[in-house]
């Protein structure tokens, strides 16, 4: 079959298409983006009719794979680590129901935090939720993976974890494709009650979840993806999980390594496998990107029986990506490193693009604030994040998605007012419009500036479910409509804005300031320029 | 036969398109290929770095280990001097010399082509210049990979025939100055090496 060259995330789409996968769901976050924009450009998704529209956010992506599942047909949804908070709690509850169709579930983690605010290690969830997980070591095996995982899922009834990191998701290699499989004609659950989680109902669920895990370990223990390989020297022995295989045997490439290695991929942990390399093994090193999962779970709370190295005793760094120099340096291999960075080089970190709209929307911001003390914006996740740095330094929170509004309220609440909100279109209808509704009830005094520009920027310019239709959201959760202010951020607007503001800030109720023009990164994008001229905006 | 390059430069500065190219031309050698790139937040004008690796042997891991890669390849003459610490001794700084300066605190020009010229091997062009002078600024990244084009173990015409194919959707003409560039950068390295 042929042979393409793949990011890891597009290994992962390609695969789940061929595998019959109907439909896909997701909300754009570094670094899953991929995988959703590879169906949404694929013309077979085209004519397989393959659902593969962005949702609102991750939870309600979650949701509409389940209900997918639940018709009979083969689903995936994808996210980046901290998506999956958002959608945790039908995740979790996902596991108790189990499945009909096959459903995957994919969780990108950004260790290193390259563009993300933590660097959380999703397996913890799929511990948490008791199902198994798929890590693969390279782009053909997250191929392979997304194309059997569906019938890994159908045949344990329950969802899948595909968890992958940055630099698997974002690396490119030949992937050899396989057969391509028609998707299931869809039937309705054979118990009509497997999906209603009444406790009396979820009781016996989470019984079947519990007598599940065995034949869940049993598919690790013969999993392909899992290997043990022997060696003579069993002074150490080696488990090497996911991505980090390849940075151990990048170290062994002019040498043959001696210990026994078990490269691990799949979850929950073998006993078989892990079993024989305490017993074989004097000591155990433990490689894995991310927390020291696999380390925590052998080691246990103490350090008696085999000797366990890794993030815990410091062989191995705690934070942050691992690569193939940290290895060597665990093993006790010479480490070699080029001349070290000229103490003139600058850093460069990122910055909003020439001619933003979120500029000229934070000069304004500054200017209508000066008469207040410092500290009182909260802002969220996007391109307008930047504005934390200077010349700007105009913002004093991100956490979340959708927190600016509600932690805006909770200092409102506490006596700090005025307080300002800053949030982007698309963060808003993700996780803004529940936090703005409490506002609305409490008549909070809080300014919400939703600077529109039409996209998901920062991510690559995906499209914007609040396209033409924030100020009637607004109006619809109750925002009275005078206060609803609407103008267009230039550099020419500048007094006309700093007044607006001005006046909103003073306002002692909710009011929405909407900055709006056009992302200028997505001036290219034809279909868009169209569709927001049709609009009106 | 391996070779290992980091390619360097500055969000938005299109190095992902030299990435394209060079694999356009591993795929035609048939050899196996390995490239990591940078997503998100830093592609707004912040430094960017892509690990590119290609070899007769199977690869495995994605990034290039410190003090290893045979090429750095940057478009801007700062950030070329940021990944120092994974070229290998032998290895190869091949850098644009045309400063792109988005930020206020960007170093002395004359200090920054100091450090460069202390490698041992170097070779540093006015991509921007060379691409005016054949008619198509667009083309200086291309200028770029001609210019490192001798340090790839993968023949010359390989690369010519991965541009035909990168910009087979834009005509005859793009693919011809394109050629051109790629063409003015070798003979660069050549003659400097």
């Amino acid at each position: 079959m042929d042979r393409l060259l793949l990011l890891g995330d597009e290994a992962i789409a390609q695969g789940a298409m061929d595998s019959g996968m109907s439909g896909i769901y997701a909300y754009p976050g570094t670094p899953s983006t991929e995988i959703t924009e590879y169906v949404q450009a694929s013309k077979y998704a085209g004519e397989q009719q393959i659902h593969r529209q962005w949702s609102a956010n991750e939870k309600t992506a979650m949701e509409a794979a389940l209900g997918m599942s639940y018709a009979g047909k083969r689903s995936m949804v994808c996210m980046k680590h901290v998506g999956l908070n958002v959608a945790a709690d039908p995740f979790l509850n996902s596991a108790i129901t189990g499945v009909n169709g096959g459903m995957l579930i994919v969780s990108a983690d950004d260790p290193s935090m390259h563009s993300s605010q933590n660097e959380q290690d999703s397996r913890f969830y799929g511990n948490f939720a008791m199902i198994p997980m798929l890590e693969p070591s390279n782009q053909q095996e997250a191929y392979e993976m997304a194309y059997e995982g569906f019938e890994l899922s159908e045949k344990l009834k329950t969802p899948i974890l595909l968890r992958i990191t940055t630099r698997l998701a974002h690396s490119r290699s030949g992937v050899a494709r396989r057969e391509q499989k028609p998707q299931n004609t869809g039937k309705i659950p054979s118990n009509l009650r497997q999906f209603v989680l009444l406790p009396v109902f979820a009781r016996q669920n989470y019984e079947g979840l519990i007598s599940n895990q065995i034949p869940m370990e049993q598919a690790a223990a013969g999993s392909s993806y899992n290997r043990y390989i022997d060696g003579e020297d069993k002074s150490l022995g080696i488990i090497a999980a996911g991505i980090a295989y390849n940075y151990l045997m990048e170290n062994f490439q002019q040498q043959r390594l001696i210990h026994p290695v078990l490269k691990l991929s799949q979850y929950p942990l073998p006993h078989k496998l892990v079993d024989r390399m305490l017993e074989e093994c004097e000591q155990v090193m433990i490689i894995e990107e991310g927390f020291p999962f696999i380390e925590e779970k052998l080691k246990g709370y103490q350090a008696k029986g085999t000797p366990i190295k890794g993030k815990l005793d410091g062989s191995l760094p705690r934070t942050g990506e691992l690569n193939p120099s940290h290895i060597a340096e665990a093993y006790g291999l010479e480490v070699q490193e080029g001349a070290p960075v000229p103490g003139i080089v600058s850093n460069r970190p990122p910055a909003m693009c020439q001619g933003c709209g979120h500029i000229e929307s934070y000069n304004a911001l500054n200017q209508a604030l000066r008469e207040y003390s410092e500290g009182r914006v909260f802002s969220d996740i996007g391109c307008y994040t930047l504005g934390a740095l200077p010349p700007f330094e105009a913002i004093n929170s991100c956490v979340d998605m959708g927190a600016s509004i509600t932690m805006a309220k909770g200092a409102a609440d506490a006596g700090l007012v005025p307080a300002v909100a800053v949030i982007g279109d698309s963060t808003f209808t993700h996780s803004g419009m529940t936090g703005l509704l409490d506002c609305v009830i409490e008549k909070s005094p809080v300014t919400v500036v939703i600077s529109d520009n039409f996209t998901t920027a920062m991510t690559g310019g995906q499209d914007s479910h609040a396209l033409g239709r924030l100020e009637r959201i607004c109006e619809g959760l109750g925002v009275e409509k005078e206060h609803i202010r609407v103008f267009r951020p230039t550099r020419k607007n500048i007094d006309q804005m700093v007044e607006i503001m001005k006046e909103e800030i003073a306002y002692e109720g909710v009011s929405v300031i909407i900055p709006r023009r056009q992302c200028v990164q997505t001036m290219k994008n034809k279909k868009l320029v169209e569709k927001v001229k049709e609009l009106g905006l | 036969m391996k070779t290992d390059i980091v390619l360097a430069g500055v969000g938005g500065q299109g190095i992902l398109s030299i990435a394209a190219t060079i694999g356009m031309a591993v795929l035609e050698n048939n050899l196996y290929l390995k490239q990591a790139e940078v997503h998100g937040m830093s592609q707004r004008g912040g430094a960017v770095q892509s690990h590119m690796r290609l070899s007769d042997q199977e690869i495995f891991s994605d990034l290039i280990p410190k003090g290893s890669a045979d090429i750095i390849l940057s478009v801007e003459p700062m950030e070329s001097l940021r990944y120092l610490p994974f070229l290998s001794p032998g290895g190869w700084l091949v850098t644009n010399t045309k400063a792109y300066k988005n930020i206020t605190n960007y170093p002395d020009e004359k200090e920054i082509l100091g450090q460069i010229q202390k490698c041992k091997k170097y070779i540093a062009l006015d991509a921007n210049e060379i691409a005016s002078d054949i008619g198509s600024r667009r083309s200086s990244n291309i200028v770029m990979l001609g210019a490192a084009s001798p340090f790839f173990q993968i023949p010359f015409d390989s690369f010519k025939e991965g541009i035909r194919k990168i910009f087979a959707r834009k005509g005859d003409q793009v693919i011809d100055v394109n050629i051109q560039a790629l063409e003015a950068g070798r003979a660069f390295a050549d003659e400097n090496m």
